[in-house]
């Protein structure tokens, strides 16, 4: 029922960090969210494509040293597809996703604070309709929890490579220059 | 410029401050970022103080991979909207339920704006349940470790969700 204490402590630390960080970055907001939907702003792009680097970077070599395992998802195509298309249309009905949406309740929004009281519906609707989702979701076949360096026979390091010199290109490019939809 | 603004920090600081953070997180948790599995957990606890009989409950307990309890994730979450009032209580109310792209468009109305807010809500976890993950789970943890499965969903979602926002506030 609980973990322990320690590893509780733990995800709140973590968490808190977390919190911080998307909220300095701006995107705990309506307007930073929508703006990026909209292709008016790439604060958004500039966040998540420098983490993925960054990330990728520091996971791969803790997993090179022993120091950590990589924990992928499933790729059954029929729940990513209709997964991902209900979730893009909510999160562009309510402006902020999961994370942003919890991290702007925190920081007094009312209208967040009512979408995560719909994410915890959501859930529950998802727990009830269960077998019925999960069914639709193996419709149309899985790959497995598969790396796409190990569905192309190819070193994890290509494609890592590739990403820290797109994060840099897109520093290159878009630099830090305030957007037309920063103060909307 | 509002006092958030001044206050922001460069997106490739917070972008590479998250990035090791998820490896922080690979390490001392053995899991990455994920904000959606804790409200999943919420509800099936609920469910089963509400209806512990109910066989479909236990039946997707039996089926997940981790016994639902309060963990890790579940503190992640709630640490979350710590960090963010940490940051915003020293930045002046931005306590507005409607904001102003939405009112320009569909008025200021807040019965209209809670409406949406939940159904985007909801709409948004079935969707990451059904996917399991979401910006978090499959759109930084997922894709840094290149998983096939991550890949995709961001770019569904991004489409979807791109088009959609056209949808509602593109010109007319």
């Amino acid at each position: 029922m609980f973990d322990s204490p320690l590893r509780l402590a733990l995800g709140l630390g973590t968490g808190v960090v977390f919190g911080f960080l998307l909220q300095k970055g701006q995107v705990a907001k309506y307007r930073v969210i929508m703006a990026q939907l909209l292709l008016r702003d790439w604060t958004v792009a500039k966040i998540m494509l420098t983490a993925i680097a960054v990330g990728a970077v520091g996971v791969y070599a803790l997993v090179g040293g022993g120091h950590a395992e990589l924990h992928v998802k499933p790729a059954a195509f029929a729940a990513l597809l209709i997964g991902g298309v209900l979730f893009g249309v909510g999160m562009a009905v309510l402006g902020l996703c999961p994370g942003t949406a919890v991290a702007a309740c925190g920081a007094g929004r009312k209208d967040a604070a009512v979408g995560v009281l719909g994410m915890l519906v959501g859930a529950g609707v998802y727990v009830a309709a269960y077998e019925p989702v999960a069914a639709l979701g193996r419709s149309l076949g899985t790959l497995g929890k598969v790396t796409l360096p190990a569905l192309t026979y190819t070193s994890p390091w290509l494609w890592i490579v590739a990403l820290v010199v797109a994060a840099l290109a897109m520093r290159a490019v878009a630099g830090s220059r305030r957007p037309e939809g920063a103060s909307a | 410029m509002s006092t958030s603004e001044r206050q922001a920090w460069s997106p490739y600081v917070v972008g590479a401050g998250i990035g090791a953070l998820e490896a922080f997180a690979f390490v001392t948790a053995k899991k990455g970022l994920g904000v959606t599995t804790p409200f999943e957990t919420a509800a099936v606890l609920a469910q089963q103080k509400v209806a512990p009989e109910a066989s479909r409950v236990n039946r997707f307990i039996a089926a997940r991979d981790e016994a639902p309890a309060v963990d890790w994730e579940f503190a992640l979450a709630s640490g979350v909207a710590v960090g963010s009032w940490l940051v915003a209580r020293g930045q002046g109310p931005e306590a507005r339920a409607v904001p102003r792209l939405w009112a320009r468009r569909y008025g200021p109305g807040v019965g209209r704006r809670y409406a949406a807010a939940f159904a985007g809500g909801a709409l948004m976890m079935l969707g990451a349940r059904t996917a399991k993950g979401c910006t978090s789970g499959h759109g930084i943890t997922g894709t840094l470790q290149l998983a096939a499965s991550s890949w995709l969903f961001s770019a569904v979602m991004a489409v979807s969700a791109a088009a959609t926002a056209r949808w509602l506030f593109g010109r007319r």
